[in-house]
Order: structure tokens, then sequence, then C-alpha cells
């Protein structure tokens, strides 16, 4: 990493630069894969880029770094994604 | 070679703006902005002027503009006054915080209500704790000077904060006075081209500004804190090597004027502070032992300078602006400077606020006032008789 003279706030691109934002998380994006059309619509809202896109076009869900901010439950066309609030009994 | 150019205060300035070559100046047209900005909108219009001017939709704009354009790793300057200086405050601290080299004149202006735009300096004293390094000039020659400077200092590696150079309003920026213009060539081999310590870069991208938790915050305000200590030597050092060049000197962090063998002496800043010297001159014919301590620089406050002057002398502080429910700025930042250090009496008058004239005539009353020991440890010049 560069030095610097003076004592300032930069970042370099990194995956997590945040530390582990998953627990974060109040509510869940839980996707049901047999629903799933793959037409990509959450992967191209979701604002932290924890939709990981297979070659297949199938999607999966990144809970190490997803905030559970929703987007994706909301833009989900066909309702393969819903949100579970964390730590629910069973 | 120079030549001279006679022209007010703002005309002066926006002169020395466009020979230090800023990348982009941003700024906010409207009252209480002053004909500084014209002038420099005017060079653009001649094609003196080759940098961008951004005419922005209010001063915080402005100011963010100046912002983003540092950030982008280019020269930059803008110029405000009073409530549009009020306006960028969160920006200021932005700047700093951020460490972006940015260059301001502000022209000392009443803050309203009453609406007034005379010369009063509350308006840069309330940004006092921006971090900010602030300058507040006496004549348009140092206007000039101060201007092409304030680039040196703040692209320094080791510095690399905003400078904000006052002076006040009517009494320098709307009156002629000749100033000596150098050549581009001299102003050019002063301040090469900015060489930023990082960039936004689209190549190289970086976040910039972003999230720290507490114990790193800290660290950014005390590196904060240690570039200001370090600018104390290096405005000296600047100063050294503009006389060196161009044979003026305006002072230090102080400006002292015959304050040798003075048993009093005045400190005061701006427009009161070159008043004052007329005053010094004419009570040395009288007999009295008394020099002036002209405050060139509020921040870094030169504390160990003003220690030197406590330690033969007593003080007499004018303040053209107030910290109301304390007092005079600079009256109590001396008193703190002193403390535990220095015996001297400090006496402190609040004068001159709204652009209210303050002549060399006042300033004597005000001193004849202290040496004869009829004077309150602070008060109000001009309310002698009571009243409101």
């Amino acid at each position: 990493m560069k030095k610097y003279n003076v004592v300032t706030t930069i970042s370099y691109p990194t995956k997590g630069a945040m530390g582990k934002t998953g627990n974060w998380r109040v509510f869940k994006p839980v996707l049901d894969k047999n629903k799933c059309v793959k037409c990509l619509r959450c992967w191209v809202y979701c604002p932290e880029a924890t939709i990981i896109r297979n070659k297949d076009d199938s999607v999966d869900i990144d809970y190490e770094y997803c905030k559970g901010c929703g987007i994706c439950a909301d833009v989900c066309k066909v309702g393969a994604i819903v949100m579970e609030r964390e730590g629910k009994r069973e | 070679m120079s030549s001279v150019m006679i022209d007010t205060g703002n005309y002066i300035a926006a002169k020395a703006a466009v020979m230090a070559r800023p990348d982009v100046v941003a700024a906010y047209p409207i009252t209480p902005q002053t004909t500084l900005v014209e002038g420099i909108a005017n060079y653009r219009d001649t094609g003196e002027f080759k940098g961008e001017y951004i005419c922005v939709e209010s001063e915080h704009s402005a100011m963010s503009a100046c912002i983003g354009a540092s950030a982008a790793g280019v020269r930059t300057f803008t110029g405000t006054s009073s409530h549009g200086l009020l306006l960028m405050h969160e920006m200021l601290h932005w700047a700093a915080l951020a460490r972006l080299p940015i260059v301001m004149c502000n022209i000392n202006r009443v803050v309203g209500p009453g609406w007034n735009i005379w010369a009063d300096e509350n308006d840069s004293v309330s940004q006092r704790d921006t971090g900010w390094i602030q300058f507040y000039c006496s004549s348009n020659q140092e206007i000039f000077d101060t201007v092409i400077q304030a680039f040196k200092l703040a692209e320094h590696e080791k510095i690399s904060l905003p400078v904000m150079i006052s002076y006040n309003a009517f009494i320098l920026s709307h009156t002629s006075m000749p100033v000596y213009i150098p050549e581009q060539e001299e102003v050019d081999d002063f301040i090469p081209k900015r060489k930023p310590l990082w960039k936004l870069d689209v190549d190289n991208p970086i976040t910039f500004g972003n999230i720290i938790l507490p114990h790193e915050y800290e660290k950014v305000r005390r590196d904060m804190q240690n570039a200001q200590e370090y600018a104390k030597k290096l405005i000296v050092e600047i100063n050294r090597d503009w006389e060196k060049r161009f044979g003026r000197y305006h002072g230090d962090l102080l400006e002292l004027y015959k304050c040798d063998d003075a048993e009093y002496i005045l400190v005061a800043m701006g427009a009161i502070g070159s008043e004052s010297k007329v005053t010094v001159d004419n009570m040395r014919k009288e007999g009295y032992k008394i020099g002036l301590a002209r405050l060139r620089v509020f921040r870094p406050f030169p504390g160990e300078e003003i220690v030197k002057l406590g330690d033969k002398a007593d003080l007499i502080v004018i303040d053209r602006n107030v910290s109301i429910g304390l007092g005079g700025a600079v009256f109590n930042e001396v008193k703190a400077s002193l403390y535990g250090k220095s015996d001297a009496k400090v006496y402190g008058y609040i004068a001159g606020l709204g652009g209210k004239d303050v002549t060399y005539g006042d300033i004597e009353k005000m001193c004849k006032k202290v040496v004869d020991g009829k004077a309150k440890h602070m008060e109000w010049y001009g309310f002698e008789k009571g009243g409101v």
C-alpha cells in the first residue's frame, strides 16, 4: 500500500472493505430455485453485488456480505425470493 | 521585471488567482459575493484565464465543486464572503478533513440581520475550527502576494490543507492601490503545476472520504493539527523565499512594527492592523513606547510569538469580531497563549463591528486609556457614555 505524508481516508477496491456486513441483516433473502426463471433482475439490482451469477445464469446469494435490504425480493417478477426474519423460531 | 497595476483588492486578488493558473474556479455570483469572481470571469472572457469557470447555484455547491475538482488532482480557487462563507460551512470541514489544498479568498463582511455588507470579521472567525489555514491581509499588495504564496503552502506535501485569505470589505476589497505584479514566468517558477498526493482516477480507482472507525478518526484530526503546527515553520520559509525572489516582506505569522523597546504592544488583524501603524507613529512622537504586532495568520495561531511579546510588554488587543458570550476572539486566544507563560497584562477592545470606522485617532484613544490605567479588562469601544 502506498505511503502518504498525511493521514486521510482512502481505501482501495477490495472485497469486504467494511468487514463482513452480512451480520447487519435483519431480514434474509431466501431463494426458491424451482421458481427462478434466470432473468437476472436480482443480479442487476443488488446494490452490494451479493447476488452471485453462475455460468448457467442461475443465481446464489452471498450471505457473508448481503445486508438484507430486500431489493432482490422486490424486483423478482416470479416471487422466487422472499424475505424471512433472521433467527426466526422454526 | 514586474509591472505596477493600480486596482481594488478584489481585482488584485482576481489577478493573483489567475496568475496561479488554477484549473478550476467555481463560484456563486450573487451578493454578498464581490467583484472578485467577476474579475476572474472577465479574465476567462479575455482568454487570460484558461481553466474551467463553473458558475454554480450556491456557495455550498461552489465549495463542493472545488472539492470534486481538487480531489481529481487539479488546482482550484474560489472566492466568497459573509453568508456565502457560512453556507459553505459543512463543506469547509469536508475540504479540510479530506486534505484538499483549495485556496479561497473571503471578503470579511457583516453577518445579518441587520443586513449590511461592510467590514466585519465574524464570518471567517466563526470558521476557525474547520481546519482551514487563515490569513488576514492589510494591503492590496499583501493580498496579491498571499494568494500566490497560499497555493505553495496548501499544496505542500506535508500540509495538504485548504487556505483562506481574508481581507476587510470595502477598506481593501473596493479601494484601489498600486500593486507590483511579477512576470507570469516568475509565478510559474514559484508555484509549478500541482502534484497531487493522490487523486480520483478511473484507471486507478480508490474510494476516498469514506467511513472510518473511531480509533482511526482521531488520527485524521490529530494529523491536521500537526500539519497546522508545521505550517508555522513553512509560512516563514515561504516568506523568506518570496522576499529573496521579489523583495517584499509583510511579516511572518505576525508583522512586528516598532516592538523592540515597546512597553505596550497593539495586537490587531486586517485593516485595523494597518491603521494601527499610524497610531504607533503618532504616539511614538509623543514619547509613548508603543508597538504593533499585526496578526497575519489566525490559524495556525502564533501562540509562541505572542508569548515572546508578552515577555516585554503589555498587550492591547482590538477585535473586529466578537464571540458572543465570551468576547473578542483574538483577545481570548492571546490570553490562552500567555497562560502560565507570561505575566503580561492583556486589554481587549471590540471595535469596528458592522463596518464602523476605526481611525488611528480611535485606536490612540484606546491605547491612552490603557496607559492611563483607566481601561477595563475588556470593553466595547465607543460606548463610554453609556446607553445602548
